[in-house]
């Protein structure tokens, strides 16, 4: 048993802890900002530690937690998504009226169960996983007391996120009844005939992840959440929650379901293309820009999925590759939103309206941002969508890809209704646009980091197919 | 010859925008000065690499090679062969026309030259790519700069210009992303996994082996066709064409005529003919008969146009149906032909959209029957029209009609009934370009247009330039056809081998 396996997760849960005995030892009305700054600082440390564990592949507990290349991939996604989410959240975790170093202490604690999650080789870990994360989620949506939309928001999560949990956790124990198994690799071992009770098992698991990443039929939720939510909130949702219900879902894909009789695959070539018919269409209407990148981030949801159609290495790796370019997408998208919040006081894509004249960065970074999501080269989405798509094309599904490559360029539509707002309508008043600079410095590193995958995406791509390869026995 | 010179030359408007981004919004005449400079470099360069490519020994000549995406088999691959010597040339041309047909702006000037210079830029890219991958990053990046062009810069006239611009790239990014599918597709099956490459000698190496069966390349040569023929607005894609030029600024109306179309085309027989050839073989007759619609159709709706640039959007249309039509033969003369008209007519509606955006800034009217005779106040603008409309209907002496002449005798070949009956287009040509000429320059002088002033010196650089080149060329065809047959010839053992192969309808 080797304890160094969990160093990861144990040195983010002691920021954590610090960080709170910090608040502690803080008198009630002083500011709490440098609480955020000491979340960075560590947080910081923990992620280049993170490249020690490349190369390790090793697992704890008889199998329960499997840290190979793959999951410390997607950790140090987290930890990026993390870092430069409180980045850009400073200010307006300094406006919010309560508990304001709590709001980093939970981000913390949401962030280790993803990493569980990334991790979880068993379905107990999973459960504990996406557990500690959705409880975090809870709080953090419904941060605002005095608002009634986050409020509202948290409640909607809280039932929805409780339902998906418990029809997932049937479909556990449905898979745990048949092989009596609950690792991963030993229910494989045990080799399930096809059943309709394991075709009821899995689909009920799959409709868990599918939760969590937002997939239709089990989206709804999605813009309501991401529109009540702090703006930082809403991007971890976004880029963290969704990374991690794919960490898990790709392990199951890729170590539980090839040893059953049923094409799951197929299973997720409907997931998908539901996703990105419903994410890209039902976005074109939207004029909260929150919501629209809530449909968004479905449609994201599906592009990313065709990486487990194709089953292969090649579709993990353009899975892997995707989700972390997501993040830098997100992070810009959303950073520009939180300041334009909360110098405007609205969430409208109307609100946008001449950035372009009062912050042009910020304006830069959000069409960056943007056309990232929607795959125009040279930013980096044309490359992770390159990948996924080649990759499932390769794997014999050409209609799939001919799908998501039209309906992303559809998706430029309603991108394009933002930036048309940002740079031709007139803004709305005259007052100086007011950025703090950490946000500034937030959305600047994600537009460069957009740039740089997408024109040089190499080392990355070799990154991801390392981390590709090793999820797969 | 070590300089690399294609690199400089892709780089040279890049620079020009880094260095743009350095200037303050107001230093306006300096940002156009810099603009001009990177766009007077770019085009000396590749004067220069024109000159310099030796069409004797043909062949992809100017090479550049560095390491990119290993793993998915890209590299940094620039070179240009004699089917992109000539096209990188235009676009260097109307580029630098551009930037001067564009010295009257004063609205947002510095964001308006860094997007057309990255508008540029990507053309640039695209003809100079010799891998696959590379290309098709350049090939999209052309169309949000021209979209933010079109909402911010361009004018309202019979629809507005976000309608424009938002059906523009409607339609071109949907295009591409069935073209991309295409591609990948392609891609995909050229090689087995481990071996694939994106390197385009290595693609076509493949295309004339028959590495990929006839099946597929006729699902990802349709796939291909959507993307690359609304490019080169062939009918019934064309839809976004007029009212995009109608609605864009002067000078992007020039790249996106003179030079996006061309890329279309580029496309359809760079990626198309050389890598699926059968797949091209099976839908060539139905490109050639959608492509014959064009000429006519279009050519039709020129007679009616009361709007200057809607009738040159109308007639771009129509030429570039001429192109398709070479294209499709698949024949060593119609392809000669089909790139020579892509360099003619790049030149010469980029020349026409140039003065129409003149006579638009100074009179505010684009409409042919309140011009009356504008040739009273405007000589100079009206022998910019002379040149760009006698080129359009393919006068002797200039290079359209060598082109275009070309195109014909392939056709007659391949697609006898298609050669008559396209033919006949330069009739309804040479009708509407006489008559709108008529009307707008050569009719009763109109007292209110009398303030006007004529071509200034920026106005004259376009003029000049882009004359100069339809003159010479036309004068001396051989120094270009000689060139771009360089680079068809070699294909004759491709163009052989699917002379049988299987097509739509039997053929015409």
């Amino acid at each position: 048993m080797n304890i160094s396996v969990l160093a990861l997760e144990i040195s983010v849960a002691v920021l954590a802890l610090v960080l709170l005995a910090m608040d502690l030892s803080l008198e009630k009305d002083q500011p709490r900002r440098n609480i955020g700054y000491l979340a960075i600082c560590g947080l910081t440390g923990i992620f280049f530690f993170s490249f020690t564990r490349y190369g390790m592949n090793a697992t704890f507990w008889n199998g329960l937690f499997s840290l190979d290349d793959y999951a410390v991939f997607f950790k140090q996604a987290f930890l990026i998504g993390a870092i430069l989410v409180i980045l850009f959240s400073l200010d307006t975790v300094d406006q919010l009226p309560h508990s304001r170093a709590e709001f980093y202490v939970l981000l913390l604690f949401a962030v280790i169960g993803m990493m569980i999650l990334a991790s979880a080789n068993d379905l107990i870990t999973l459960y504990v996983g996406i557990e500690l994360m959705t409880f975090s989620f809870f709080i953090l949506v419904g941060y605002v007391l005095t608002d009634a939309r986050s409020t509202e928001a948290a409640i909607k999560y809280l039932i929805l996120a409780s339902a998906a949990s418990a029809v997932m956790l049937y479909g556990m124990s449905l898979i745990f009844g048949l092989s009596g198994q609950m690792n991963y690799a030993a229910i494989a071992a045990a080799g399930l005939p096809a059943s309709p009770a394991l075709l009821v098992g899995g689909v009920l698991l799959l409709s868990g992840f599918a939760f969590k990443i937002a997939a239709p039929p089990f989206h709804m939720w999605a813009p309501d959440v991401y529109e009540g939510a702090p703006v930082p909130i809403t991007a971890m949702l976004a880029m963290g929650s969704k990374a991690a219900g794919f960490a898990a879902m790709i392990r199951v894909f890729t170590n539980v379901f090839p040893s059953t009789g049923y094409p799951w695959p197929l299973l997720a070539l409907l997931l998908s293309g539901a996703a990105m018919l419903v994410g890209n269409i039902v976005a074109i209407p939207q004029t909260n820009i929150k919501r629209m990148l809530a449909y968004s981030s479905v449609a994201q949801a599906g592009y990313i999925l065709t990486g487990l159609v194709a089953g292969t290495a090649a579709g993990v790796k353009g899975m892997l590759f995707y989700l972390m370019i997501y993040v830098f997408a997100n992070v810009g998208a959303f950073g520009v939103v939180a300041a334009v919040s909360r110098h405007r006081n609205g969430e409208k894509i109307s609100d946008l309206a001449g950035l372009a004249r009062q912050a042009p960065v910020l304006a830069v970074a959000m069409t960056i941002s943007l056309l990232s999501m929607a795959g125009i080269p040279p930013l980096a989405g044309f490359m992770g969508k390159f990948f996924l798509f080649s990759a499932v094309i390769d794997a014999g599904h050409l209609g799939i890809a001919v799908l998501g490559f039209v309906l992303s360029m559809v998706s430029v539509y309603y991108y394009l209704n933002v930036v048309k707002s940002m740079y031709l309508a007139e803004p709305a008043d005259d007052r100086p646009f007011a950025v703090a600079g950490t946000l500034k410095f937030t959305v600047l590193f994600a537009m460069t980091a957009t740039l740089a995958m997408g024109i040089y995406p190499g080392p990355l791509s070799q990154l991801a197919e390392l981390a590709a390869k090793t999820v797969f026995h | 010859m070590s300089l690399p010179i294609l690199s400089l030359i892709l780089f040279a408007p890049i620079v020009g925008v880094a260095v743009i981004l350095c200037l303050p919004q107001t230093a306006g005449r300096m940002i156009k000065m810099v603009a001009g400079g990177a766009m007077w470099i770019c085009f000396a360069l590749s004067a220069i690499m024109f000159m310099n490519y030796d069409w004797r020994t043909g062949g992809v000549q100017f090479t550049e090679i560095a390491a990119w995406l290993p793993d998915a088999g890209a590299s940094y691959h620039l070179g240009v062969d004699g089917i992109s010597a000539p096209l990188t040339l235009l676009m260097s041309v109307v580029g630098l026309s551009g930037v001067y047909s564009s010295w009257r702006i004063d609205k947002r000037i510095k964001e308006y030259f860094v997007l057309f210079l990255l508008l540029v830029a990507g053309v640039a890219g695209a003809f100079v790519a010799r891998d696959l991958l590379l290309f098709l990053l350049f090939y999209e990046v052309v169309v949000i700069p021209m979209y933010i062009l079109i909402v911010v810069w361009g004018s309202t006239k019979r629809v507005t210009k976000e309608y424009a611009g938002m059906k523009l790239v409607v339609y071109l990014l949907i295009g591409s992303g069935f073209m991309l599918a295409g591609v990948f597709s392609l891609y995909v099956l050229a090689n087995p996994a481990g071996q694939r490459t994106f390197d385009m000698a290595a693609l076509a190496a493949q295309g004339l082996n028959g590495a990929i069966a006839p099946e597929h390349q006729i699902v990802s040569f349709f796939l291909m066709m959507l993307g690359f023929a609304t490019l080169a607005s062939m009918w019934p894609f064309h839809y976004w064409s007029p009212d995009g030029h109608a609605g864009a600024p002067t000078a992007v109306s020039m790249v996106h005529a003179g030079l996006l179309k061309k890329l279309g085309a580029y496309g359809l027989l760079r990626v198309g003919l050389l890598m699926v050839p059968v797949g091209f073989k099976f839908w060539a007759p139905m490109m050639a008969a959608f492509a014959t619609v064009s000429v006519i159709y279009a050519a039709f709706i020129c007679l009616t146009q009361s709007d200057l640039k809607y009738m040159v959007g109308f007639s771009s249309v129509s030429h570039m149906g001429y192109i398709v039509i070479g294209i499709a033969t698949a024949d060593v003369i119609g392809l000669n032909g089909a790139v020579a008209n892509m360099f003619a007519h790049g030149i010469m509606t980029a020349l026409f959209f140039s003065m129409i955006g003149h006579v638009y800034n100074t009179a505010h009217t684009r409409d042919i029957k309140d011009l009356g005779g504008l040739a009273h106040q405007m000589p100079k603008a009206a022998v910019g029209f002379m040149i760009a409309g006698m080129a359009s209907l393919g006068l002797p002496g200039l290079l359209s009609f060598i082109a275009e002449f070309t195109i014909f005798t392939g056709t007659f070949e391949t697609y006898p009934v298609v050669a008559v009956v396209a033919i006949s287009g330069i009739i309804l040509t040479a009708l509407y370009v006489l008559r709108a000429l008529a009307d707008a320059l050569f009719g009763p002088r109109l007292a209110k247009w009398d303030s006007l002033p004529d071509l200034k010196l920026p106005e004259m650089v376009p003029l000049v330039l882009l004359s100069a080149f339809l003159i010479f060329f036309g004068f001396f065809p051989s120094l270009l056809m000689d060139v771009i047959n360089s680079g068809i010839e070699p294909m004759t053992p491709l163009l052989a081998k699917i002379k049988t192969a299987a097509t739509l309808w039997g053929g015409l």
